[in-house]
């Protein structure tokens, strides 16, 4: 890695985060290995790589979560010890987490103030930390409600209130962990300009993510992480997506999948205006009809939280419905038909959200989770009991033509990545030869290489014939995947196009709920 | 007696009751809004009322026994401390184990000690709290319902009911206005939050641990020294469970948690009164059910007047760093 060469005439000033030699083990999992990493004062630096590549863990390091077993940081080209996040936030370094660290009961304000009060009693520093958002709004376009219950606000206002934390102390270095996860394409616009005008005036901004779209649209360097070792620092002019993606996976990968056109079969699956309301009586999903056919993949975008789940858990018999109508082939699903395990059996199938709480059990055996809601199958069956040597058998080669690794069945579930558990799931839904598949976020968790291989079964489905109802907040995997494209926004539908006929653009306005005639 | 007399009467030994009501309430508040969950708010009572009349009756003064019922409580609550924040061990279990300690340890010692049973031998003189005359009361007592409101509800009690609404006072000023308070309510819903914002989990909530220690050691100290004038082998008699129930009713807020205890001290004092009493219609009404009335009515309270009292979102998981 070369970091030098730049700034010829004047004297290079020193790097605004320099990290050298940065190594940290968590008992077995050695999790940074010999980390170097150097980001210039005012540039925008992307830190790219697979889910358990190590960047969360270096970056919780350099923000005190954890102490590094070896290695030193430089901030400013002063080594500085970082033992705890109040060292880290004195050091000038601001972070914004993925899952935000906010108390949601309490006002924006106090969010703001906890840990930077400003004296034993709060009077004063409220008053100079409303002053401080005042200004910050006017700035950099960040208005806010001081006075608003967190718990209260959207997605995209809550990430504001982190920033505004982080901005508040004062950070000259923000990291962002994955910021973008929870934002419509517009709101993620508007952050990308934010970053830019704060490294504009002199900020640094670590921007960790997964998507090598937006490492190309904002950052000027990126870092490249595989398996705890930072692999490559290029400039962003001087790489493409497929070159990060190869170093990342370190081997070729395909970005975009490749299918033909869907050949369209009879309709399998039909709602009529349907509605779902939750537990404390709010809808979730208002009125919403749309069809899937054989032989194509219809994709349900939207940011999530705006009815997608509910209408997932809905078509799955998992959800009970205030009102409308789902066919299935020829049949109404009425009441008494309205339970998984029924549906299941009439050849609708789930691939469900949260693979964790839903779609397997964590503490059990690969095996069992890999035969959970089939269990009574007659293969399965050793007289009254379970031939637990035919469910082994069964889910190893179901783990082989998965690519599932390790291929164990003894395993215990937990222990398996991200996209290993997701194979295993997709394995056992659709060996069951679905006519209609739901399948929520498949590849979220996911590394690119498993993505990869998840992507191109799904086609193959399609192309054998299975209607399949993808609901995921990526809209990459949306515009990739599917034939065609509903838009949920509030729990209602904002619009209907062929993934063919539109554009990220156009999908994002219909996401943030702007009327089809403006879109 | 007239009606405002008697009605005095009621609200004089409604008072009385509350009092330790409300400090292990108020421990109660302290505790679960840094995010612990204190079930042995009873233990923590007990273990100081015992002390409180050990000492006192050592030392012939209330106030070293109000030390020593301090210094017990806390010490419980350090022990729960330590196994819920430190060692992250179950709230429930820790809060049970201390409620079961208190109980075996105050007997067995008292009995070793005094030989009666349990019982400390009675507290007398400087042994136990007197009422205070607040000035002028004498003098008000004259003045017809103002005056003798002042003289006979206002004053005339020992200081710990004092000390009791000035905590009430102070916890709501604390929790609102400061920032410990801040931080202390911050604790209780999202405790990454604050370690994030560069805060000591720990060191909040030992103090919030702490804060209950003392508040339930002057609520054992008042049991003994003030209301009972001794010792009896468990003499809180689930004062500590209603007090949990009081803080929900409350939902873990200061001034409510005052009201609640207080209605429940009156209703207290109006069954004690109605024992015996010939109600039209029904006859003499059987102690053993006009003794349930608090309860029940507590039962009937918290199924369904309150609405939804959500607690703070942290109480009962011990805070672990994530991976």
């Amino acid at each position: 890695m070369s970091a030098g060469g730049e700034g010829a005439g004047s004297p290079e000033p020193a790097p605004s985060l320099e990290l050298v030699g940065i190594d940290k083990r968590f008992g077995e999992v050695h999790a940074n290995k010999a980390v170097d990493l150097v980001v210039r004062r005012g540039s925008i630096h992307g830190i790219v790589g697979e889910n358990g590549a190590g960047k969360s863990t270096l970056m919780s390091i350099v923000y005190g979560f954890y102490e590094a077993d070896a290695g030193e940081i430089r901030v400013n080209g002063r080594p500085v010890r970082i033992r705890a996040p109040r060292e880290a936030i004195a050091a000038g370094i601001g972070m914004v987490h993925q899952h935000f660290m906010l108390v949601e009961p309490l006002s924006v304000l106090d969010n703001v103030m906890l840990g930077a009060e400003g004296g034993a009693l709060l009077r004063a520093g409220a008053r100079k930390a409303r002053a401080e958002l005042e200004r910050l709004s006017t700035e950099y376009g960040l208005a806010i409600d001081p006075d608003a219950i967190v718990g209260d606000l959207p997605v995209g206002l809550q990430q504001r209130v982190e920033l505004l934390k982080a901005l508040v102390r004062g950070a000259d270095i923000l990291v962002l962990d994955e910021p973008t996860a929870v934002l419509t394409p517009e709101e993620a616009d508007h952050l990308f300009r934010l970053l830019r005008v704060l490294a504009s005036e002199g900020k640094t901004v670590i921007l960790i993510t997964h998507k090598l779209r937006e490492i190309m649209a904002v950052t000027s360097r990126v870092s490249v992480m595989r398996r705890g070792e930072m692999v490559a620092t290029l400039d962003t002019a001087d790489t493409s997506p497929g070159q990060l993606a190869e170093l990342m996976v370190g081997r070729r990968v395909l970005l975009r999948v490749e299918k033909g056109p869907a050949r369209l079969g009879a309709l399998r699956l039909q709602v009529q205006n349907l509605t779902v309301v939750d537990a404390k009586g709010t809808p979730r999903v208002r009125d919403v009809s749309f069809g899937v056919h054989a032989g194509e993949i219809v994709g349900v975008a939207g940011i999530s939280g705006n009815g997608q789940s509910e209408l997932l858990e809905a078509l799955a018999g998992m959800r009970p419905i205030a009102g409308g109508r789902i066919t299935l082939g020829s049949t109404e699903i009425g009441p008494e038909l309205r339970d998984p395990h029924v549906l299941r059996r009439r050849g609708l199938l789930h691939v469900p959200e949260d693979r964790l709480r839903m779609g397997l059990v964590p503490p059990f055996e690969a095996c069992e989770s890999a035969i959970l809601g089939f269990h009574e199958e007659e293969r399965y069956r050793a007289g009254p009991l379970l031939s637990r040597d035919a469910v082994i058998e069964d889910t190893r080669e179901k783990m082989e033509s998965y690519d599932v690794r390790p291929p164990a069945p003894l395993l215990r579930t937990s222990k398996f990545s991200g996209g290993n558990q997701q194979k295993l799931v997709l394995a056992r839904e659709i060996e069951r030869s679905p006519k209609v598949l739901l399948v929520g976020q498949p590849t979220r968790g996911v590394d690119i290489g498993a993505i990869e291989f998840i992507h191109r079964r799904l086609v193959a489905l399609r192309d054998a014939g299975v209607a399949i109802l993808l609901v995921s907040v990526e809209l990459d995997e949306i515009m990739g995947l599917a034939d065609r494209v509903v838009v949920m926004c509030g729990g209602r539908v904002t619009g209907e196009r062929l993934t063919s006929e539109t554009d990220e653009r156009e999908l994002g306005l219909l996401m943030a709920g702007v009327s089809e005639q403006a879109a | 007696m007239d009606v405002f007399g008697f009605g005095i009467a009621i609200f004089d030994s409604g008072v009385r009751l509350a009092v330790p009501l409300l400090f292990a309430c108020l421990a109660g508040l302290w505790s679960e809004r840094s995010g612990v969950v204190d079930i042995g708010l009873e233990g923590k009572l007990l273990v100081a009322a015992f002390a409180a009349a050990a000492a006192s009756h050592r030392f012939d003064s209330a106030w070293v026994g109000l030390a020593a019922g301090i210094a017990a409580s806390i010490a419980f609550a350090l022990v729960h401390g330590f196994a819920v924040i430190s060692q992250r061990g179950n709230q429930i279990v820790s809060g049970v184990a201390i409620n079961m300690l208190a109980a075996g340890l105050t007997a067995l010692v008292g009995n070793a000690w005094y030989g009666q049973g349990g019982r400390t031998p009675p507290l007398e003189g400087a042994m136990r709290y007197q009422p205070l005359t607040l000035p002028g009361a004498e003098q008000a007592a004259a003045v017809p319902v103002v005056g003798r409101l002042y003289a006979y509800v206002v004053s005339g009690h020992s200081v710990l009911v004092y000390v009791a609404i000035a905590a009430v006072v102070a916890t709501s000023f604390v929790l609102a206005r400061t920032r410990f308070g801040l931080r202390l309510r911050a604790v209780g819903e999202n405790p990454a939050a604050v370690d994030t914002a560069g805060i000591s989990v720990t060191g909040l909530r030992y103090a919030a641990v702490v804060i209950a220690g003392v508040l339930c050691g002057m609520g054992g100290a008042y049991l003994s020294l003030d209301q009972a004038a001794a010792f009896l082998p468990l003499m809180t008699a689930g004062k500590g469970f209603i007090a949990l129930a009081a803080l929900i009713f409350a939902k873990w807020r200061a001034w409510p948690a005052f009201w609640t205890c207080l209605l429940f001290g009156l209703l207290d004092a109006v069954a004690i009164r109605l024992q015996g009493v010939v109600v039209p219609g029904v006859g003499q009404v059987p102690v053993q059910a006009i003794q349930a009335l608090p309860y029940a009515l507590t039962v009937i309270l918290l199924a369904g007047f309150i609405g939804r009292a959500i607690p703070p979102r942290a109480s009962g998981t011990p805070y672990v760093k994530e991976r």
